[in-house]
This record gives structure tokens, sequence and C-alpha cells, in this order.
């Protein structure tokens, strides 16, 4: 029963998706600008919940949600290490999940809750594990660090969902938090300056904390 | 100042401050996603507009055509530059290739074209529209088909007779190895915004060297220096690859200055690897000579690696100038021309590769020797510059870093006999190599003020890419000036600020924090005369300047206005009197999988020598850095070589192999208690490039340690190792 109402839930949020794309249609607000083989601009609207604040944006349907984040919104914490799903630099947290938001379009995350690196803390209110970071050490340059932040929080929350890894022994049992479990899951999130054994630490850390 | 004397005690060896583990100051902002690198700049009234680059798609040759059309008539392009749109422009000092192509192509993906556009993605999908066709010439790109002909230069370093002595020694070792072209790879693409306004020009950049950077935008747009302000505060890491001005900047001021308005470049990831520069790749020939007793007779270390015209070697044989004692000495690097990218310096370059090979040299030297590697170090330890015995190292602990690091480590355990150790379907194996990079310095500037409140404010246009500049530079400031490190502001990287050492050569934390402390002294002399002190006796401490009996607060000084002293710090010759360098070993535990060759590192342990420390944590951290990039190079990091095309294949971050969480164990460092003061005020030398050099070297013997495979040739992959593996039984 829960797996049925699930995809309920998903079929009817596909319809509201499919009438809000129909209703744009309608509406002339797809704008057209001089054909070209690039491919005409077409802006389209979109509104995108990030850090608990609904933003409505205008914006051209190949934006990556990362240049919405950064170009649109000035949110720049998320960063462009390579733009296609290589480096993790531009890991965000959407509904819970961490997902590379390069190789996500904007106008695919509508009605979505999004998480950046500025949604978990601020320099005066800091995510404990932004404070862990800072106390580990776990970065050098820093552009991977709101990467590796938001990858690390969701990385705790899969571990305490129970969701196994390439390195998860026994499927059967509980997932136990280990180093092996965290390089795993962070394997993603490539840091450059080589801060990984420190991020390990911090993560575990933090971990220990939640308990 | 001048630093041309040993120092003597000074207000830094109370050490309250330096040499602290303090937390970066700079963390705050870079753990919330606060600060802004260089496409970050927002200005809302700015009009800024989106270049994005264009490069040649053959190695060599000429552009025949040039088609625009299609692009200019892209929804939203703004303008197009190309070299016929730029004009003449100059070539920066530091750059070997022009960094805008056209008519003539210099290399692979040399940039012919910015595109710039309203938005990101029109200027994007309209490069993709520019139409070039090219006349190709025939190029150079495999350094091994040139090596045969490059011989003996003129700058051949000699010492003794090391034919006659290596001909006559009881026990030698000839080999050749060899080490890829590697790229920096730092997390940052290159990318400037530039605006002008009138003939001056703003370019807010990722820059190593700010001066640097803009002498060259000044030289290249042939414009004067005094109009070019740099602005570089945060950097995503460099490594050498952000040392010069690279087409980014360029293209960006290019394309401002012909849409008038604000343009902003990054360079796309599979772009840079060709556009930028890369570490060349090297042959390296070494022989080795000793007698029976293990003592060096004869040592020669010669270097083959290639670059475009005009591009210098990779000097991957320096070190063996002064790591190890023998009266007979070679060192020499062979340049090839190839029309490869542009090679340049990555870090430790020279060292980083020299040190691949030189170190596993030793490793067979001493099982030639039936001695063990620490032994045989040890034995050949020299305290002095083996090619000029009145020069003393200033200070040398090789000795110790192998000692302390053996025992550490658990060296005894280790099994001498290759390929015996197992751990179920696992051979285990343990090396060990030394590390060695010479203390460079180079004069550093800073200005300090203090203001009223009793806050200093230091300004140097030194960088901070990751190596805790912000943060060490803070730490100095408090120590001389007697103040907590909350009440220190640290401002870097912009060209308006005084000239500083800059981020390379792991001269940066010496040299810019020695340019902090003359500045320093100078506000304090002129802090204690405002107050009425003595300067010679006056203390600086807990916010408070004070004489005897008598005090007064550090604040009062500046209460009828702000004090702004600047200063710089000069080296003298003490160099040329003592050699100054930076000493390492590194320990590695690998487990080489007996049926397919999967290399796990499984521990690591670096022990450092390299004067005072000035924050054990962030040197901590760049040494552990240093020891990941040195996996990277051992087992995966290769730029793979077209050579009938000429470009890297692997242009980009799944291709090009670096490190990740999983491939890299805990990891442990010791540093010294050493402090040096033929270095600097500051006692201190670099560990950033330090770290890296020799740990390759150690990965590879603890492989050979692990399996009984001595692989020469970088990376050792499993391809290299699996065909034979001992059986497993």
């Amino acid at each position: 029963m829960p797996i049925l109402h699930e995809l309920e839930l998903n079929r009817r949020d596909l319809m509201v998706g499919g009438c809000t794309l129909a209703a744009l249609t309608a509406v002339p607000t797809v704008v057209q600008a001089q054909p070209s083989p690039a491919g005409a601009l077409a802006l389209t609207k979109v509104s995108l919940t990030v850090n608990g604040q609904s933003h409505d944006l205008e914006i051209d349907t190949r934006t990556t949600l990362l240049d919405a984040l950064r170009e649109h919104l000035h949110l720049t914490g998320s960063k462009k290490g390579c733009d296609h799903g290589q480096c993790g630099a531009c890991t965000v947290i959407i509904d819970g999940r961490r997902v590379n938001s390069c190789l996500t379009l904007a106008i695919m995350n509508e009605g979505m809750e999004i998480t950046t690196i500025e949604g978990l803390g601020t320099p005066g209110n800091l995510h404990p594990m932004q404070e862990a970071f800072i106390k580990h050490d776990g970065y050098q340059c820093g552009y991977c660090t709101p990467g590796q932040i938001c990858s690390g929080v969701a990385v705790l929350g899969e571990i305490k969902a129970g969701i196994p890894s390439h390195v998860t022994s026994d499927l059967t049992q509980p997932v136990t938090l280990s180093d092996a479990e965290i390089r795993e899951r962070m394997s993603g999130n490539i840091c450059r300056c080589g801060a990984y054994s420190n991020i390990v630490e911090a993560m575990t850390e933090v971990a220990g904390r939640q308990g | 100042m001048k630093f041309d004397k040993p120092e003597t005690t000074n207000p830094i060896d109370q050490l309250k401050i330096v040499g602290q583990a303090v937390n970066r100051v700079d963390g705050p902002l870079k753990v919330t996603g606060a600060a802004t690198y260089a496409y970050e700049w927002h200005d809302p009234d700015a009009r800024l507009a989106y270049g994005y680059p264009v490069g040649s798609t053959i190695a060599k040759g000429r552009i025949a055509t040039m088609d625009l059309s299609q692009a200019r008539a892209a929804p939203g392009v703004v303008t197009i530059v190309t070299a016929k749109e730029a004009g003449q422009l100059g070539k920066g000092s530091l750059n070997t290739a022009t960094l805008l192509g056209g008519p003539v192509i210099e290399h692979y993906h040399q940039a012919i074209a910015v595109v710039v556009a309203e938005t990101f993605e029109q200027a994007r999908a309209a490069a993709a529209l520019v139409h070039v066709t090219y006349e190709e010439a025939e190029g150079k790109f495999d350094l091994s088909a040139e090596k045969d002909g490059l011989g003996p230069t003129d700058s051949d370093v000699k010492v003794g007779e090391f034919e006659t002595a290596f001909a006559e020694a009881a026990v030698r070792l000839d080999e050749t190895y060899t080490t890829p072209d590697q790229s920096h790879a730092m997390m940052e693409p290159h990318a400037s915004l530039a605006a002008w306004d009138g003939d001056k020009l703003t370019i807010w950049t990722s820059s190593q060297m700010i001066a640097w950077s803009v002498g060259d935008v000044a030289k290249t747009l042939k414009i004067p220096p005094a109009n070019v302000r740099v602005i570089s505060p945060y950097i995503g890491g460099g490594f050498g690859s952000k040392l010069f001005v690279r087409s980014d900047t360029i293209l960006a001021a290019l394309g401002s200055r012909a849409a008038g308005r604000p343009v902003k470049i990054a360079l796309p990831r599979p772009f840079l690897m060709n556009n930028t520069t890369h570490r060349p790749a090297t042959i390296q020939r070494i022989r080795i000579g000793a007698g029976r007793d293990g003592r060096i007779t004869a040592i020669a270390h010669e270097g083959w690696s290639g670059n475009l015209p005009d591009g210098d070697p990779e000097n991957a044989v320096d070190q063996t100038k002064l790591l190890y004692a023998g009266a007979n000495r070679l060192t020499g690097n062979r340049l090839a021309t190839l029309d490869l990218p542009e090679g340049n310096a990555m870090r430790a370059p020279g060292e980083a590769p020299g040190l691949m090979a030189l170190e596993i040299a030793m490793d067979e030297m001493a099982e030639k020797l039936g001695l063990d590697p620490i032994e045989f170090r040890v034995i050949n330890d020299t305290q002095v510059d083996p090619g000029n015995p009145n020069r003393p190292f200033s200070h040398r602990q090789l000795v110790e870093c192998l000692r302390i690091g053996a025992e550490r480590f658990g060296w005894s355990a280790r099994n001498a006999r290759p390929g015996t150790a197992r751990d179920g379907r696992w051979l285990k194996g343990i090396g060990v190599a030394a590390g060695f990079r010479n203390n460079l310095t180079t004069k550093s500037g800073a200005r300090v003020r203090l203001d009223g409140r009793g806050v200093v404010t230091v300004e140097t246009d030194m960088t901070d890419i990751g190596t805790g500049s912000y943060t060490i530079i803070a730490q100095t400031a408090a120590e001389m000036m007697g103040l907590p490190i909350e009440r220190i502001s640290v401002r870097l990287g912009d060209s308006a600020f005084p000239v500083s050492a800059g981020s390379g050569g792991q001269w940066g934390a010496n040299s810019a924090t020695a340019g902090v402390y003359a500045a320093c002294v100078k506000l304090r002399e002129i802090v204690a005369q405002r107050l009425g002190f003595n300067s010679t006796d006056a203390v600086f401490a807990d916010s408070e300047v004070r004489s005897g009996d008598r005090r007064a607060l550090l604040a009062h000084a500046a209460s009828n206005g702000e004090i702004t002293v600047e200063d710089a710090i000069e080296f003298g010759d003490l160099k040329k009197t003592h050699q100054q360098s930076t000493f390492a070993t590194h320990f590695v535990e690998v487990a080489v999988d007996a049926a397919t060759a999967e290399t796990r590192v499984r521990r690591m342990l670096s022990v450092c020598a390299a004067g005072r420390i000035l924050n054990p944590k962030t040197a901590r951290s760049q040494v552990i850095g240093a020891m990941t990039m040195g996996v990277g190079g051992a087992l995966m990091e290769e730029l793979a070589v077209d050579k009938r095309r000429g470009f890297f294949v692997n242009h980009d971050l799944a291709g090009y192999e670096v490190p990740v969480h999983a491939d890299i164990p805990h990891q442990e460092v010791i540093f010294l208690d050493e402090i040096d003061p033929m270095s600097s005020p500051m006692k201190a030398k670099g560990v950033g490039e330090l770290g890296l050099c020799g740990v390759g070297a150690a990965v590879a013997n603890a492989v050979y340690n692990a399996t009984g495979i001595r692989v020469r040739n970088y990376p050792i992959t499993l391809d290299k190792l699996i065909t034979q593996l001992p059986s497993a039984a």
C-alpha cells in the first residue's frame, strides 16, 4: 500500500506539472526570438524554492539549476567546477537527496525543496557540519567545500535512512557508519587540495554528535 | 627591511599565536559559500555579458577561413573577437604560446575567438556556430621519438669525473624512468571578469601572482601597467596553473572592450586542460655507482622533456645535485621541441617528477647493495652541498626524518623480500622515499594600518590559494602587535596593495609573513614613539604597550588618526653561503590485489623538516593534500597524448583521474621541531611542495615490496602489474 500511495502521489505531481506546462504554452510566455540553428531563444517561467524561499524566474530553458542559482539568484555558494557532473562542487540537496545541480535543468526543479550551502548555515550561525569542517580543516582553497558539505550532510542522512552503498557488506542489516562508507559515498566530490583525510574526520565527528 | 644576517631573537619567538594550530580565519566564509571567487562578482547595474571561448581543433598550422556569420546572427550575441578584431597583441613575458591564436596556431585548443552574449547559454550556443577551416602543419608530439637526438649540453653540471668513477664502481645501477604529462586539475576553472573604465581595466580573476598578472596583462594588451587593476582574494586552487595570465583574462578584457560592457569568462573544464599549461612528461636516466660499503661514488641524473619553442624544460634533475653525497656527479636537462600545449610549472616543478624517479633508483640501488633503503640513505647523507663542500646546509634533518618515520611507521616489520607479505587476497608492501625541495625566498611587501579601535589591518597582494595565507598573516600581525587574532583584518589579492611574494615555489608563507613582520616592526616603532616609549624595550602584549612600569593601550597610539606604514622584506646573500632546503620522508603501505592487481593505499606518513611551522593545522593540510596528489601521480594521473593529432585526449575530470575519497586513507604528518634563522625573521620555510616530493616513489617502492614488480613508467596502473603478479598461491 505505501508503494501504491507513493505512485499515486507521483502521478498526481506529474499531472500538475503537465497542467502547468500546458498553461504556459497557452499564454505566450515562451518568447521566440529570430530563428537560429543554435535553437531559438526560449524563456520559461519557473518558480524555485531555495532554502525555504520561493523565487519566480523567467529563464532560458537551457539554464541548469546551478546557473539559475549562481547567475540568477546570486547564490554563488554552489560552485561550478566542471559543469558536467564529474566533480561534485555544485552539489545541492533536493528533497533530502544530494544532486549535482549542473546536471539538472532549472525548469525541472519546480516545486522541489532545494537546499544550498547558504541554506545550511551562515558565517554567524554555522551548521554543525560547517563547524566541523573548520575545526578539522576539511578544506583548503574552499572551492569544493560547499559541495563537500552538502554531500556530507546528505550522506549522513542516507546512512541513517539505511540506504546501502557499494561497500555495504550486508544488505539485510542496518547500514553502519564507517570510514569506508563515508569514503565510498563521498567519492563523487573531488577535492584537488586533498583534504579527504580531514573531511572524513569532520563527518565522523558530526555523525557521532548526532548519535 | 633587509634580511642579510642570521636572525636573532624577535617577537615572533614568543609563539603565543604564531606556531599555534589556529583555525583558518577565512573558514566561516569558505564553509558557508560566502567567499567570492572570480566568476562570482556581481554588480546589478553592470550590464554584465558572458564570454565563451572557441579553441583550435588542430595542434599546429594556420587558420584558413573563419566564418562568424552564423554565430553573429545567433540570439543574444553582442560581439565576437578573434585575432583579427583584437589587432596587434603582445605576448606576456611569462607565456610561451600566445593566448589568442590566429592565424598561426601553436597548440590544440589554443583560443582563437571569444563569443560575447547576453547570457551564458547564448554565448555557449553561438560559440558552437563559429566555423573554422585550417591548413594543418605537421607537428612533433612524441617525446620518446625526439629523445635520441638530444645529448649532453653546455649547461650540464659536472662535479669530479662521473664517467670514470661510475665505470670503476663496485655496484652500479643504470635505469630509465618515465613520468607522464600531468594536469593541475584545480577545482576552480580559470575565470576572469573584466571591466573597462575609459582606458583603465579592472580584472577580477583567479591568480596566484597578482603583480605578474598586472605586468603580463599590460604587456599583452599593450597598455601601461598603471592602467591595470587585478583583484583575486579567493582562488579555487592553482598548483601552478594560475601563476601566469591565461586566455580567460585576455579574452574577457578583449571581449569587454569590444562589447563596451563588463564581460566574464570561465574556461570550460574540457577546454582548459589543452588550453592552459601542464606538467611536461619526462624521461629520466639515472646512474648510481657505489662501493660495497654503500657509499655513493658516482651519481648522474639526465632528464628529457619537451615544450613549445622557447619553452623551458621540466627540470627533473635539480635535487640530485644536493640530496645525496658522492664525489663524482653529472646532471643535465635535454629539451625537445614539441607542439603539445604549453608545459609549465605544476606543484614542485622539477622535484616532483625528479624524485619520482630518483627515489625508485635509490630503492633499487639499496637492494643491489643488500642494504635497507633507510640505511642506504643515511650512509649517503651530506651536511654540505656536495658540489661545493664549503657551503653547508643551513639546517638539514633528513636522517632524523628517516629515523623518526621508520619508528612511527613500524618500518622494522617490513619484509625486505618482495612479494612475500600476504593479507588474504592482498599482497602487502611498504615503501619509503625521501622528499627534498629548496627553500626559495623572494621580496615581499605589506602595508599595515592601526586604527583607533585597536584593529590592525594588513594589506598585501599576497594570495591564498588554500595554503592558509590569510591565517598565518593574521597570526604574524597578532604576534607582532600583541593583539588577539580577532583584532587583525587581512586583505589580500589586490594590485592596489603592496607587491608580495605571491603563491608559488613554496616561497609564499615564509616570504609573505616576513614582509608583514617587516611592516609590523615599523609600525611598532611609530606606535612606541607616539606613546612616548623607547621603541627598543617596548613590549607589545595583551593589546597594550609596556615598558618598565608604564603601560598604554595600543589603540591610543591611533587616537588622533590611523597610522599606516609599509615595508618589505628583502633577502640578502645568506643563500650563497648556506644551502637552504626542506626535507621529508614519506612512508606508504599498499595492498595489491593478488588476482586483479588493483592497488589500494592503506597507510601514509610524512615526516617533514621545514623550519618553523607557522600553523601546524594549515601546514599539515598542505602536506596531506600533497600526499594525496602524490598518490594520484603514482597510481592514476596521466594526460594521454594523441601522437597523431597532438593533444591530450582525456581532457576532463572523468578521463584525467585524480584521487577521490575512496583512494585515500587516514594520513599522518609529523613536523620536526626546527627553526632556521638563516631563512627569514620568521625562521620558517615552506611545506606546500615538499609534501609532494617523493610521495610517488614511496608508493612505487611499496608496490614493489608488495609484488616484486618494478614499474619504472608512471602511473602504476594495473595493466603494468597484472601479467607479472606472483602466482596466487
